[in-house]
């Protein structure tokens, strides 16, 4: 006799039991603790609070141990924590150009005011395993000098006071910034919806798209203008105060794109941009958001947008991770009522197919065709 | 002047009788016609029914724009309240109204002044909130469409006397339209765009 | 550390407040979809979110909760989000559909007639019923507004032409009220007929996808169909091995691997009540074998 399956509800308990134990690992292994996660895996919790939307290096660090180190978990596990927290408004935008820089790098120009920052970057490191980092290691204390004082302003502005780059493009005054978490989507979607969309990406399917844009699909010829990262201050206007009132500092980092464009019967040749904003220090991720970013702009410059990368609905409907790893492994849910919709469609059609495959090759059809 | 401290409060238990408030609205909303109480109860300004009041607080928030008739803006306890409680915006203009209440229906503006959506997004039309005498008593309507099993009878006491003919413009507008919430004390009734009224006289 | 603080039915109101608006404007347009600013939820996307945002802006401490996955209170997403509501809401819960005032399910609608003390609240994955045959949302919202669904009928007419019938088995295309067409979810089109007229209030939440769209009680649902090929549902040949019934949506039990396979119903409140009262099927497993095909 047959019965159907029961005890799910124990199931799933167990389940997360074992879940716990693997998460675990080997209880002789001492445990991680939030602050190793947070100091030594700081570009991972710079990932998480970037595409998780919070700015919270304890939270991240959490979540990453919690999702046993899957960083799309860990965004996940942080998104839907930020889902339920109050909203009060939005800040004032920080200004990149006082930014406390510990990394600036130009590719446009051989040297810049303020200086090219080299900073903690991996880019001229010699990739090669290293064993001395197994266990014990004690860097060399970092070389310091005084802090310049000289200002360090943005290229893009530089090369604005010449008139050489289209102005940063402005929203009309008064117009709140959208927030693609608490209204919904609808397209086409402005800038700054975009952005957001871009900000809280999945950083490889930016990269890919970026890519994309430089194999050919939607080329549009890119110089990286800066990329800077380091530390600014943000502000929150309160009504009843009347003044801004500082929150804190925050690190991110900014890359600004220079991209060619032909100018028109109205407009001179001017260079244009690609903008890249992210916590922490992300500069894959800043710099494919970029990319992606001016070409998302074809419509708006009058470009014919034939490419994945400068398609608003294809790249803002696939960017975000949490919604697409959901979407994907949700196919390991139970479908057998569909499937078996599906089986009896396909069962049905065979009989038809074989059927009137019988009655064409039948004796009598044979002959009716010979005729 | 009523300063703050002294306006009448707002739900006791936020999260229970929003809820349940719903309930009711979204009942009258799938069953146009049928006649919805509306139990949790909050303070309210005079010019404002207890329904209207809970309804306020169960839908309203800073991402509705709200429009108030003549007689609501004048009792400048009801917008104090309003404004303190829910912290819509009071609009001017009734266009892009999310909410409309209307105290004074012999005064009410022409249906086609209110937000009616568009084709490709109907949702953004305003739902008035009419304040009515009675939802009990009064001439009887014939109401057909969706939410009703064949025909339902309401009988109301309603200003303007012609709510149901100038309603009819929901027919030619649709998806595009008003959905309308009666309400009388605790009594609520929905009409939305979808109903199609029959005068039955008294 | 912010640590985190839940709300009744987990939702925060003012999310509560947004969903609610659009299920009001979702009934006063039936089968309409209205965009919502749907939440990140703890459950991943895929799994459910928007049945769960849909349940938590409507569930109250007087509602009877029943959830199914597949037609089965047992499956474990639908033992897992039960379990969140009676985490969160503290609601009573049931696996009779008769007894729940809230239904949420996934993949089909219950067997047993519904009635008018009940909402029905549906898991949606892509609730946009043109989105395969156009995957642009500014062109599928236009051919909405205009109700211009040739598409959706030439599709519909290959099928015809190919193979002599419609040829979709399940998230079958319907018409709300004679002007919306509607995604019923990926129910099989078994269940189709139930949406008809159907009493209770019925919810489609598409969370990933930030759409909420209803059909209000006793409202017409018609399957898109042709005069001359008119909508068939799903017949099966065999009764419930467990209850006996020949009225229900079956499930295909493969019961060895020699190809023998039994059918029961995927409605599991609905066998069990019928063999509470004495019902039953023949209990075995009746091999079946797949005759179909020129090649066997």
């Amino acid at each position: 006799m047959y019965v159907a399956v029961k005890g799910g509800e124990r199931a799933i308990e167990n389940a997360h039991r074992l879940l716990a134990n693997a998460r675990r690992g080997d209880q002789g292994v001492p445990e991680l603790t939030l602050d190793q996660i947070s100091e030594q895996l700081g570009l991972a919790v710079d990932r998480v609070m970037s595409e998780g939307s919070l700015y919270d290096r304890e939270l991240a660090a959490l979540a990453i141990k919690q999702a046993r180190g899957d960083l799309i978990e860990a965004i996940f596990l942080v998104r839907a924590f930020r889902a339920t927290l109050p909203r009060f408004g939005a800040s004032e935008p920080v200004d990149s150009g006082a930014m406390r820089v510990q990394r600036r790098v130009s590719s446009t120009f051989k040297d810049i005011p303020g200086g090219q920052i080299l900073g903690p970057t991996f880019d001229y490191t010699h990739r090669l395993l290293d064993p001395s980092l197994a266990e014990g290691f004690v860097p060399e204390t970092p070389a310091t000098a005084e802090a310049s004082t000289a200002p360090t302003p943005r290229v893009t502005d530089i090369l604005g006071r010449d008139g050489l780059i289209e102005s940063s493009p402005q929203a009309e005054d008064g117009a709140g910034v959208g927030d693609l978490t608490r209204e919904p989507l609808n397209f086409p979607a402005d800038r700054d919806l975009r952005l957001q969309n871009l900000a809280r990406g999945d950083e490889g399917f930016l990269l890919a798209m970026g890519y994309s844009t430089q194999r050919g699909y939607g080329r549009n010829h890119p110089f990286a203008g800066e990329i800077r990262f380091g530390e600014v201050e943000v502000e929150f206007a309160a009504e009843d105060v009347g003044f801004a009132v500082p929150l804190g500092s925050i690190e991110l980092t900014e890359c600004q794109m220079v991209n060619q464009f032909k100018g028109s019967a109205t407009e001179a040749p001017c260079f244009t941009r690609g903008y890249g904003l992210a916590f922490g220090q992300s500069e894959r991720k800043t710099m494919s958001m970029a990319l992606v970013d001016r070409a998302l702009r074809a419509r708006e410059l009058g470009e014919e947008a034939l490419a994945p990368a400068q398609d608003e609905e294809f790249v803002m409907s696939h960017s975000d991770n949490v919604q697409a790893t959901g979407f994907v492994e949700h196919l390991k849910l139970p479908h057998y009522v569909d499937f078996q919709s599906e089986l009896g469609l396909l069962r049905k059609l065979r009989q038809e197919f074989s059927e009137a495959f019988a009655k064409a090759n039948a004796p009598d059809a044979m002959k009716e065709a010979a005729e | 002047m009523t300063t703050i401290a002294e306006l009448p409060p707002g739900f006791a238990d936020k999260v229970l009788s929003a809820q349940s408030t719903f309930r009711s609205v979204m009942d009258a909303m799938a069953r146009p016609g049928s006649v919805q109480r509306i139990v949790p109860t909050a303070g309210t300004a005079l010019t404002m029914m207890r329904g209207t009041a809970a309804i306020a607080l169960t839908l309203f928030d800073h991402d509705t724009p709200l429009w108030l008739d003549a007689r609501m803006t004048e009792a400048s306890d009801v917008v104090k309240w309003l404004k303190f409680h829910t912290g819509a915006p009071v609009v001017q203009d009734s266009s892009i109204a999310a909410f409309a209440l209307i105290s004074d229906g012999g005064s009410l503006p022409a249906l086609e002044r209110f937000a009616l959506g568009t084709n490709e997004y109907p949702d953004r039309s305003t739902t008035l909130i009419l304040q009515v005498d009675s939802l009990d008593a009064g001439r009887g309507f014939e109401l057909r469409g969706p939410g009703i099993d064949g025909v339902a009878t309401l009988h109301a006491s309603i200003k303007p006397f012609d709510l149901f003919e100038r309603l009819r413009v929901n027919e030619a507008l649709f998806p595009r339209g008003i959905d309308l919430v009666l309400v009388a004390d605790d009594a609520v009734v929905a009409i939305p765009r979808t109903t199609r009224v029959v005068n039955k006289g008294s | 550390m912010n640590a985190p603080a839940y709300n009744f039915a987990y939702l925060d109101e003012q999310t509560k407040r947004m969903i609610r608006r659009a299920i009001l404007k979702a009934i006063a347009i039936p089968g309409y979809q209205v965009p919502f600013a749907s939440r990140e939820m703890p459950m991943p996307y895929g799994w459910g979110t928007g049945g769960v945002q849909v349940t938590a802006a409507i569930l109250g401490p007087q509602d009877v909760l029943k959830v199914i996955d597949q037609g089965s209170d047992d499956t474990t997403n639908a033992i897992s989000i039960r379990k969140f509501f009676a985490k969160t809401a503290g609601v009573a819960t049931t696996t009779a559909t008769i007894d729940a005032t809230v239904i949420q399910t996934r993949h089909r609608i219950p067997e047993t007639a519904l009635h008018e003390n009940q909402v029905l609240v549906y898991q949606v994955p892509i609730p946009e019923p043109l989105r395969f045959l156009e995957p642009r949302e500014t062109e599928t919202r236009r051919m909405h507004a205009l109700a211009e669904y040739g598409l959706m009928h030439v599709k519909l007419y290959e099928d015809i032409a190919r193979f002599g019938h419609i040829a979709t088995a399940y998230a079958y295309p319907v018409k709300v009220n004679a002007r919306y067409v509607m995604d019923p979810s990926p129910t099989p089109k078994f269940d189709n007929p139930k949406m008809d007229n159907c009493p209770a209030l019925q919810l489609f939440g598409a969370g990933r996808e930030k759409r909420i769209y209803a059909i209000p009680p006793y409202t017409q649902v018609v399957s898109l169909d042709f005069e001359d090929h008119p909508f068939e549902p799903y017949r099966f040949n065999a009764p419930c091995a467990l209850c006996g019934t020949e009225n229900s949506y079956l499930d295909e039990i493969v019961t060895d691997d020699q190809g023998s396979r039994m059918f029961v119903c995927s409605d599991t409140d609905y066998c069990e009540g019928r063999q509470a009262v004495g019902h039953h099927g023949s209990l075995s497993a009746a091999p079946y074998k797949d005759k179909a095909g020129p090649h066997g």
